[in-house]
């Protein structure tokens, strides 16, 4: 019985993640579109967009292969399980543990990987740019987001999530600024990793300038459905990494009562609202970078990482 | 396992070689030859398997062979039996791949003969438990394996090639015999026991060390001394690059291991600092020079350094964690640099061997006449995919776990009291961390520019599936990629016995851990769980299939590209691998390489053809091989004078030499 919950349990995260994922991208078209004096689609239409793909004919290149095909499940699951594994509502799941921050971190890795094969399978000019730069980008923010793990480690003495939400909702941590300067550099890379401005620009097609959607340009009917699906979902994923990490109250930590957890999903929920609302407001307010630019703005954000580890060995005296 | 049957398997192969001089030439001997060296590695391989399992208690043996009145020492203990055990899988594994490869070769008798003994000499010189066997048995590998690798001695680059590989095999071994050297000390103890018993003063100690650096990280790889490497390791046959490149630099850390971890005894902490300082180096440019090749089997060379540096980083760290007396902590660091040399060989191979039969397949190295092989060639194909999944260090497949592993041990550096490696550690995360960014991208770029894309001249177009046996070789190490990276829990409990006696500690025991996680520490701060990761990856991915099954509109209509609406027919519109690599050329490009960039832009009007060519360099040639050339040739045209002298000035300058010889030994006394 006492099984049968815990699975319940990380079934409900699994569906929680991937039922909102489209809504907060509505909830960011619809802000944006006010932002910019627009009314802009309801709040619903990612749904509506995602059901249409899936009943519009599907249209293949002559020499796809078979890595075309699977790359939007591949993509889609990898990033369903990295998203599933953070936690949201309730540290302490089932299988919280068979994946710390380092893991999630590197599935992303896979989904990307299989991504830009994807973009490359058709032997297209377009995917190919899309790979190369989606590649780039990966590789200059992996190093910070490193760092912010060694900046979590050192806070938190885990890389383990469930462990340190519970110890930054349980025990005095206290404002620090190492803890403020790695969600800076956390925020930078989230920005980076989900094709945001300014990076990348995820209204626009036929641009010069565009990675994510260059990539995945060939795509149509159900294929494309699991991509923007899945894209929303590693929005997900990043939003929720933030707030594990960094604003975990509310979370259901020890106390597994219905009352405890229901609070655990009402201020997951609250929180991802707002960081839907603030992204739009961050990049209506910034102006889209050339891609040689992009090294200046991860790079800030590894000098962020690299100086929230210092500050803490500093902090911690000679 | 006893150390004569590893003899006796070692002498089996030499008489291998011997047999295929006389045999070489007939259709039958390619077989033969292979065939037997998979027996005997197989066999070696099964003892040194139980060996390491059983933890059995080292066993030695000395043979009255060798120097006169010492003889020849040979040990396996529970290193030299996981060391064995890298070298046979390699040499196994390469030969099934060879009975079909080899079987294309045109002159088998340049490679034949080689083939075998450097196997041999491979275990010989893990077997070895005195300095001149080790010496000689190292040698002696660098010499066949330099009979392979200018094997193809037409082309005019594998001569070069060869060159290089033997100064600086030369250059290597000299530096071991000066560290062995020191290691003896003025007693003149050649045996290894000996060289374990004695103790060494702090600067004798670090002279031993750096020499060891020098001389086994320039076989195994390091920056700056890998210049040879991605030279000799493409000019050999398929199957033999895979084993230079996945076996013998693997040797090289070997040797490594075996002098600082065994034979100096307490390191200083400093000294672990330098190794991963120097690791986290090698293994960030050597993926920087790797994402600028665009010969296939380059590219995997120069992936082997960066593969090394990560090896290195976790020998750095488990120096630095035993000069400390934290056993845990270097137990886990160097499980994790050895599980690395594990996964290295195994996904090294793959890709050698995925990237001969491109070449047997299609007559092309290089990747931009390559592409869209993945419709020709199914199985080299997916072989290659998992192979560069797995070195790109993603989950749920071997690569990662090692990486995972030394992320770990980097994460627990802050426990060290020294500040300069609480500084340096992270930095050599990050670069860490960058260098598995950039593996990623460097193999998407060999995988989509080589299998996927549409083919870029006809040799691509016309490619056909390798042979059985390849397959059946790639596949075998496909299997093993998937086992070691959802079970790593086995292979991290295999290396405890090697752990406990190289730094006094084991990782915890994974094998009884409820789901099969791996836990480095505790489970409190940090687990992971590939099988797990992999179930629920296949799980979703069903699920979701089904859904979009069972929900969206099955119609799907097959057309030509679209590409914006603007397709070109030509495959040389395609991404090609330079321009794959041009960001990161650009971005990286100032500070670590040296590019040339020439444009030849016709004026309007004209009627020929534009030009852009690229050439990119290694900065090793430019700083340090080209001054030391130049400044060994300036110095051989001035001795030159010496040889045209007259009587008396010869006569002088003997005299000249005694004198000074003879200040020098009063001084010193």
């Amino acid at each position: 019985m006492a099984l049968i919950l815990e699975l319940a349990g990380q079934a409900l995260q699994m569906a929680i993640v991937v039922v909102i994922a489209p809504l907060l991208v509505g909830i960011s078209r619809k802000v944006k579109a006010r932002l910019l004096r627009r009314i802009g689609p309801p709040v619903l239409q990612p749904y509506f967009d995602i059901w249409k793909l899936m009943h519009k004919e599907m249209v293949l290149a002559h020499n796809a292969s078979w890595i075309y095909r699977v790359a939007p499940y591949v993509v889609f699951a990898v990033t369903w399980v990295a998203a599933a594994l953070v936690p949201t509502y309730c540290t302490n799941l089932l299988f919280s543990w068979s994946a710390d921050l380092i893991v999630i971190v590197a599935l992303m890795g896979t989904a990307r990987f299989a991504l830009a094969l994807a973009g490359m399978d058709v032997g297209t000019a377009f995917g190919g740019i899309g790979a190369s730069r989606e590649m780039l980008i990966a590789s200059l923010a992996e190093p910070a987001m490193l760092l912010i793990v060694f900046t979590i480690a050192l806070v938190a003495g885990t890389t383990q999530l469930s462990t340190i939400a519970e110890l930054f909702t349980h025990s005095p941590v206290g404002l620090r600024v190492s803890l403020g300067l790695g969600l800076l550099a956390l925020v930078c890379v989230a920005i980076a990793e989900n094709a945001r401005i300014p990076i990348d620009n995820p209204a626009t097609h036929l641009e010069l300038t565009m990675v994510h959607e260059a990539m995945v340009l060939e795509y149509s009917g159900r294929h494309l459905a699991m991509i923007e699906a899945a894209a929303a979902l590693k929005l997900v994923l990043y939003f929720s990494l933030i707030i594990c990490l960094f604003f975990p109250f509310g979370i259901a930590t020890f106390d597994r009562s219905l009352g405890a957890l229901l609070i655990g999903v009402m201020a997951y929920l609250v929180k991802m609202v707002v960081l839907a609302v603030l992204l739009p407001i961050g990049e209506t307010s910034v102006a889209k970078m050339r891609v040689f630019r992009y090294p200046i703005f991860l790079g800030s954000a590894f000098a962020a990482a690299a100086l929230a580890v210092f500050l803490l060995f500093v902090s911690r005296g000679f | 396992m006893p150390a004569v049957a590893g003899l006796a398997c070692v002498a089996a192969l030499f008489a291998i070689g011997l047999v295929a001089v006389a045999i070489g030439r007939s259709r039958a001997g390619t077989t033969v030859v292979y065939g037997a060296s998979l027996l005997v590695s197989a066999i070696v391989l099964l003892f040194a398997l139980t060996h390491l399992i059983l933890a059995s208690p080292p066993a030695s043996v000395t043979l009255p062979l060798g120097l006169p009145w010492i003889g020849a020492h040979f040990r396996i203990d529970a290193l030299a039996a996981f060391f064995l055990i890298i070298v046979n899988l390699g040499g196994a594994i390469a030969s099934i791949y060879a009975l079909g490869y080899g079987a294309h070769e045109a002159s088998p008798l340049r490679v034949l003969p080689f083939y075998p003994a450097f196997l041999g000499a491979m275990n010989l010189v893990v077997l070895a438990d005195d300095a001149f066997v080790f010496l000689l048995s190292w040698e002696f590998m660098s010499l066949v394996s330099w009979g392979m690798v200018v094997a193809h001695h037409r082309v005019a680059a594998n001569v070069r090639a060869g060159y290089i590989y033997l100064v600086m095999a030369s250059f290597g071994t000299l530096c071991l015999f000066l560290a062995f050297g020191v290691l003896a000390g003025t007693g003149g103890q050649y045996s290894f026991a000996a060289m374990r018993a004695g103790q060494l003063t702090p600067a004798l100690a670090l002279i031993a060390g750096t020499l060891t650096l020098i001389g086994a990280g320039s076989k195994a790889g390091i920056v700056p001394l890998h210049v040879w490497l991605p030279l000799a390791h493409p000019a050999a046959p398929g199957h033999v690059s895979a084993l230079l490149s996945g076996v013998m630099t693997k040797v090289g850390v070997y040797g490594f291991i075996r002098v600082v971890f065994d034979l100096i005894g307490e390191p200083t902490p400093y000294a672990g600092l330098i190794v991963a300082a120097i690791g986290g180096i090698t293994a960030a440019l050597g993926v920087l020079y790797a994402l600028m090749q665009h010969d296939l089997k380059r590219l995997l060379a120069y992936h082997t350094v960066e593969n090394i540096g990560i090896i290195f980083i976790g020998l750095g760290l488990a120096l630095a964690f035993r000069a400390n007396g934290i056993e845990w902590a270097a137990a886990l660091a160097l499980a994790a640099a050895l599980f690395h040399v594990f996964n290295h060989s195994v996904f090294k191979s793959l890709l050698f061997f995925g990237a001969g039969s491109v070449l047997m397949a299609t007559g092309e190295r290089d990747m931009e006449h390559l592409g869209g092989l993945i419709h020709r060639m199914p199985h080299t194909a997916f072989a290659f995919l998992i192979g560069c999944m797995a070195i790109s260090a993603l989950p749920p497949l071997n690569g990662f776990v090692s990486e995972w592993l030394t992320f770990q041990a980097i994460l627990v550096s802050p426990q060290l009291p020294q500040w300069g490696l609480k500084l340096v550690i992270p930095a050599v995360g990050a670069l860490l961390a960058l260098s598995a960014a950039l593996a990623a991208a460097c193999f998407v770029k060999a995988f989509g520019v080589t299998f996927l894309g549409r083919a870029r001249s006809n040799a691509a177009q016309a490619a056909h599936e390798v042979d059985q046996f390849q397959r059946v070789a790639m596949f075998v190490l496909v299997t093993l990629c998937i086992l070691a990276g959802i079970f790593p829990g086995f292979v991290i409990d295999a290396l405890a016995p090697v752990t406990r006696a190289l730094v006094g500690g084991t990782m915890p025991q994974q094998a009884f851990l409820p789901w099969l996680s791996v836990v480095p520490i505790v489970a409190s701060r940090s687990s992971y769980n590939g099988l797990l990761i992999l179930l629920f990856l296949v799980g979703s991915a069903t699920l979701t299939a089904a859904i979009i099954h069972r929900f969206a509109t099955r119609a799907t209509r097959r057309s030509p590209i679209w590409d914006c609406g603007f397709p070109l027919a030509s495959p040389v519109a395609q991404y090609t691998s330079s321009s794959f690599a041009m960001p990161i050329r650009r971005v990286f490009g100032a500070s670590v390489f040296r590019v040339r960039e020439q444009l030849d832009m016709p004026p309007p009007g004209a009627m020929r053809a534009g030009h852009f060519q690229v050439r990119v360099f290694d900065p090793a040639w430019f700083a340090i091989y080209g001054p030391i050339a130049r400044s060994v040739r300036s110095t051989g045209i001035f001795l030159n004078r010496i040889q045209f002298l007259t009587i008396r000035s010869y006569l002088t300058l003997v005299f000249g030499a005694l004198v000074v010889l003879l200040l020098v030994v009063a001084a010193w006394r």
